[in-house]
């Protein structure tokens, strides 16, 4: 193998599991160490930095990060209950909202004098929200449309209180529009060329994906008034239209929509709700969290289930009649739903929530705006840029590629707002601006460091829920009480930097074999060089995660080479401890995109 | 010296020896060696040893005198029995030990300057007895605990960081070893674990006396030019006579080896010692050979490594002494009081 380039800045970025899983790439490791600093509110900043929303996202993040986190391959089943679980990253996140200092306002930026470009956001939920943000600070004047009468999209609409209060979405929507020069507009748009037609610079499409998916069964149309579609019932609930449900509710689906309309049903007078999916339990759309709390509220999860018929009498509704089905795989490993010929079960039911999916619909974009759509009605978006076939016009969020979430929202806007600034600085839109990287030796003495690196083997901690009895009685009532700074603390613990990387130095190793000894994953291996396969197979410990880089060294004195498996490593800085020339050093790699204001460096 | 516990995570695929222990389990406290330090080597190179023979960790007894070397048992083997003797005088309470309770697996571990200065007189007895014990002296040239003052095995000719030559002669603790009586002898690198894992495995298998000198360098005060006993040096001028490559009761030979190439010595129990020969003409079962190769290798500057002598039918001190099956420390009263009658026969037969 050739030497690691570690001069790459994905190089070490990819050894932090977590940052690199973010698709906005939050520097995690170094905002949980300074919660356990009790430095709540530069936590807070870091964040608000990445993923604009710490507060919301801290509450309702989809969290990637969390089963790539390193935590998950390295604990040690015995000592953890049988389970490995990855630090719980998004709850941490809460923390810095939650004890923030109350002058951070103090710290958000303020809009610069006005660069004279004027930007157009259709819709105004987080994408759009994330492009305000990274072009008001550089002097853009922002005007954001949407046909809801307060800013946040799906995140005000859909988003039940008692899983995110409404007074933080204010908070954080107000750092945005607090820069100055975003402009809300509560407006419905109906026309692409007309907003074109007012000669924006550019216009960015955030309208999301807000069409709920039909139910298209016999009866569905007789028993109308009793079956609803999810997310318009959701938030129907959310402006005060809806109050209350029937004591027998069916939900069909299973992905998040599915959940907050069950639990949001208990809270209505629901008493008997069921969830009910055609696929299996492990294959559901929806978190195992989401799950676990729907659960929680007495809401069993069907599985294997096909809505059939809707049966009813007299324009009143009676339950529904399923078909039993079955997982097949077929030989290229695809999964096929098929009846196994079993009686269809038959539920009764009062209401039915429908929520079985989520469509995009551009009724607004005429064929002729000169935005492409491909044969699926979607647009064509370029996946770096975000630019649709018209040059001023660019998509993000759910409205690029289909429903994701708000984190994926929040980083396509970084990018879009990157290639709006570009089009109108008179750059290339192409182009991407290199990521900040800053590296740090960690050394305080010979055996001190500036982090710590004793490796905590206690279990993840629990966030502690408000009691389910006081849950279900009030739908304001926020569910999870979020950590206190002292869970926090222990929490964070479990942490392994993973951002303080090992670092070697190939000539001035004297191969004493003093980091081979000492480290408790045996991760190092000094060894002939080899392809990387099969160098994988012959290290002290095999390399068995691919995904995983292995770090090869340039050849030592007597022609072996230094080869470290990244992937289990525990950051513990033994290695270097021991190592008596400082061949191994533990450097603290901070790297953080580049948002529009430094676009000038590119990679 | 480290702040902080080794962690107790390890890596996924760590396996279970046939005890039921992983190799971790054979760890010791976290050394507080100097980095770098030979000795820490050797320590995992102990370890590597006792999880592959599948030991029991309560039935090793390690002994040491005193010096860095000399600490190194804390370093591994923690569920064992140790002992730190007084400087030099490990080998005599090694033989007690070992005479007391003939069950345990004895690892002595030492310095060259525990067991060739102030030990050396100790040193010469405990091979002649032929106690079944591991001997293993790591080797640095130094006195490293005392801040580096030459030690008997200084060669002649190399210097000391401040950069003085050592005018004295020097021991070979090999030589010594063999003319005093041990019946595995082999001397090896802390910097090569391929050689030393397999000499170790098989001198603790060995029923007699078995030693080992093992190079260790001392970073801290051995490791630089001009030294004979530094990294550099020693994989510079390292001659391997041969390599143990297993050691199994008669398990089939699957690597194909060139004529000649492999040596088999057959031992005490049935088991079959097979070495993989480097130097085709070295046989480490001719004593006066074997010596005289030695001192050849010595004379040229070279660091002659493997296996160098091996008796392989070796009589260790209980059998010398016809002692009982039993250890002694199992025997009670009625074992060893004959009795009012065979008293009185006695004090009978001398009136
Ligand atoms: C029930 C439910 C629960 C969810 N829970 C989570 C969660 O816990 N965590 C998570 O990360 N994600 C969650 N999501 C997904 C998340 O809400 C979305 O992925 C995210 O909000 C998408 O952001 P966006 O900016 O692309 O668009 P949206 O947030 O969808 O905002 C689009 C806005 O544009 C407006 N709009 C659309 N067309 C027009 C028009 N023509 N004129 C004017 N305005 C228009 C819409 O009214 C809307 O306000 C959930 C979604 C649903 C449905
Ligand atoms: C009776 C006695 N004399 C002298 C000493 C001082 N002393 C401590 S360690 C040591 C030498 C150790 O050398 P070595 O055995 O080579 O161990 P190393 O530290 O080199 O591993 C000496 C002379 C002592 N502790 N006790
Ligand atoms: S242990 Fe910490 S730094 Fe490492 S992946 Fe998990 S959260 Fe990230
Ligand atoms: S930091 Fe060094 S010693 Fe610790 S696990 Fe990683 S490679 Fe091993
Ligand atoms: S002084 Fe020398 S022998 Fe002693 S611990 Fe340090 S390096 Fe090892
Ligand atoms: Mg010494």
């Amino acid at each position: 193998m050739k030497p690691t380039d570690i001069g790459n800045p994905d190089y070490f970025h990819k050894v932090v599991d977590c940052q690199w899983a973010c698709p906005a790439h939050t520097p995690v490791p170094e905002y949980i160490r300074l919660i356990a600093h009790g430095r709540f509110s530069d936590a807070y900043m870091i964040n608000w930095k990445s993923n604009v929303f710490p507060g919301i996202l801290g509450r309702t993040c989809d969290r990637p990060c969390e089963p790539a986190c390193r935590r998950t391959r390295v604990e040690d089943e015995t000592m953890v209950k049988g389970k490995r679980e990855p630090v719980a990253i998004c709850r941490l996140k809460r923390v810095a909202a939650d004890y923030k200092d109350d002058d951070i306002l103090g710290r958000m930026p303020k809009a610069p004098a006005k660069n004279g470009k004027h930007i157009a956001c259709v819709g105004g939920g987080p994408a759009s929200l994330t492009v305000a943000r990274d072009l008001a600070v550089l002097g853009y004047e922002i005007t954001i449309y949407d046909q809801d009468p307060k800013l946040g999209g799906f995140i005000r609409t859909q988003i039940p209180h008692f899983r995110l209060p409404e007074s933080v979405i204010d908070e954080e929507v107000g750092y945005i529009t607090g820069i100055g020069n975003v402009n809300f507009v509560h407006k419905r748009i109906d026309s692409l060329k007309a907003v074109l037609a007012e000669n924006y610079d550019a216009v960015f499409v955030g309208s999301g994906a807000p069409r709920g998916r039909e139910l298209d069964v016999p009866g569905r149309k007789e028993a109308a008034a009793n079956i609803h579609i999810g997310i318009d019932w959701l938030s129907s609930v959310s402006f005060g239209h809806i109050s209350k449900v029937g004591k027998r509710v069916i939900v069909l689906g299973g992905g998040n929509t599915a959940m907050d309309c069950c639990r949001t049903a208990r809270r209505l007078g629901g008493e008997d709700v069921k969830v009910i999916v055609r696929s299996g339990f492990e294959e559901m759309k929806a978190s195992p969290w989401e799950k676990e709390d729907a659960m929680h509220e007495d809401i069993p999860i069907i599985n294997f289930l096909v809505p059939k018929e809707v049966k009813h009498e007299n324009g009143k509704i009676k339950g529904v009649l399923f078909e039993k089905v079955k997982a097949e795989y077929d030989a290229k490993g695809r999964r096929n739903l098929v009846p196994t010929g079993e009686p269809d079960p038959f539920y009764e039911c009062d209401d039915v929530l429908v929520a079985i999916g989520q469509e995009n619909a551009f009724p607004w974009i005429e064929k002729d705006a000169g935005v492409e759509f491909d044969k699926w009605g979607m647009p064509v978006v370029d996946e770096k840029t975000f630019g649709s076939t018209h040059p001023k016009v660019f998509f993000g969020g759910d409205a690029a590629f289909g429903p994701k979430n708000i984190i994926w929202a929040a980083a396509h806007g970084h990018e879009a707002a990157i290639s709006i600034h570009a089009l109108c600085s008179g750059g290339a839109v192409g182009l991407r601006p290199a990521p900040g990287v800053n590296i740090v030796s960690q050394k305080m003495g010979i055996h001190e460091w500036s982090y710590d690196n004793d490796i905590s083997v206690v279990s993840r901690f629990k966030v502690p829920h408000r009691k389910k009895e006081e849950a279900l009685k009030d739908i304001m009532a926020e569910v999870e009480l979020g950590f206190d700074p002292d869970l926090a603390w222990k929490e964070a613990q479990r942490c392994l930097n993973c951002d303080v990387q090992t670092v070697f130095t190939d000539n001035l190793c004297i191969e004493c074999d003093a980091c081979v000894d000492i480290c408790p994953m045996d991760c190092i291996t000094f060894t002939a060089n080899g392809d990387e396969k099969e160098l994988r197979g012959r290290l002290n410990a095999p390399a068995l995660n691919a995904t995983q880089d292995l770090y090869v060294s340039g050849p030592l004195k007597t022609h072996r080479i230094m080869v470290k498996d990244e992937d289990v490593c525990l950051h513990c800085g033994l290695c270097a401890e021991r190592c008596p020339t400082g061949a191994w050093d533990m450097r603290k790699y901070y790297v953080e995109m580049t948002h529009a204001e430094h676009a000038c460096q590119t990679r | 010296m480290t702040y902080i516990a080794k962690p107790k995570l390890h890596h996924p695929t760590l396996l279970k020896n046939k005890a039921g222990y992983t190799r971790r389990d054979y760890d010791g406290a976290i050394s507080t060696l100097c980095a770098g330090c030979g000795h820490d080597s050797i320590s995992a190179t102990i370890v590597q040893a006792c999880f592959e023979l599948d030991i029991l960790p309560h039935q090793v007894a390690k002994l040491s005198g005193i010096g860095c070397s000399s600490k190194a048992p804390t370093y591994f083997l923690g569920g064992s029995h140790g002992f730190n003797t007084v400087h030099g005088r490990m080998p005599s309470v090694m033989t007690g030990a070992n005479l007391a309770n003939r069950d345990l697996i004895y690892l002595g571990v030492s310095g060259d300057g525990d067991s060739a200065s102030i030990g050396f007189g100790q040193f010469a007895h405990v091979m002649r007895r032929g106690v079944n014990m591991t001997y293993i002296v790591m080797n640095n040239g130094v006195y490293g605990l005392t801040k580096g003052q030459f030690s008997a095995t200084a060669d002649r000719g190399s210097v000391s960081k401040k950069g003085v030559a050592n005018s004295d002669s020097s021991i070979d603790m090999v030589s010594v070893a063999i003319l005093m009586g041990a019946t595995f002898v082999g001397r090896s690198f802390s910097g090569d674990k391929q050689q030393l894992v397999p000499l170790i495995k098989a001198a603790i298998q060995h029923r007699g006396a078995a030693f080992l000198d093992v190079i260790s360098p001392c970073v801290a005060f051995n490791n630089h030019p001009g030294s004979t006993k530094s990294y550099d040096y020693v994989r510079e001028h390292n001659e391997a006579v041969n390599r143990v490559d297993f050691i199994e009761s008669k398990a089939e030979i699957t690597t194909e080896y060139a004529p000649g190439a492999l040596q088999e010595v057959a031992q005490h129990d049935g088991s079959i010692l097979r070495l993989r020969k480097l130097d085709e003409s070295y046989d480490p079962s001719n004593k006066g050979e074997a010596l005289a190769r030695v001192q050849q290798a010595e004379a040229a500057g070279e660091v002659l490594t493997g296996l160098l002598y091996v008796e392989p039918m070796p009589k260790d001190l209980h059998a010398n002494l016809n002692t009982v099956d039993a250890p002694l420390n199992t025997l009670n009263a009625p074992d060893l009081c004959p009795g009012q009658a065979a008293l009185d026969k006695l004090n009978a037969s001398l009136r």
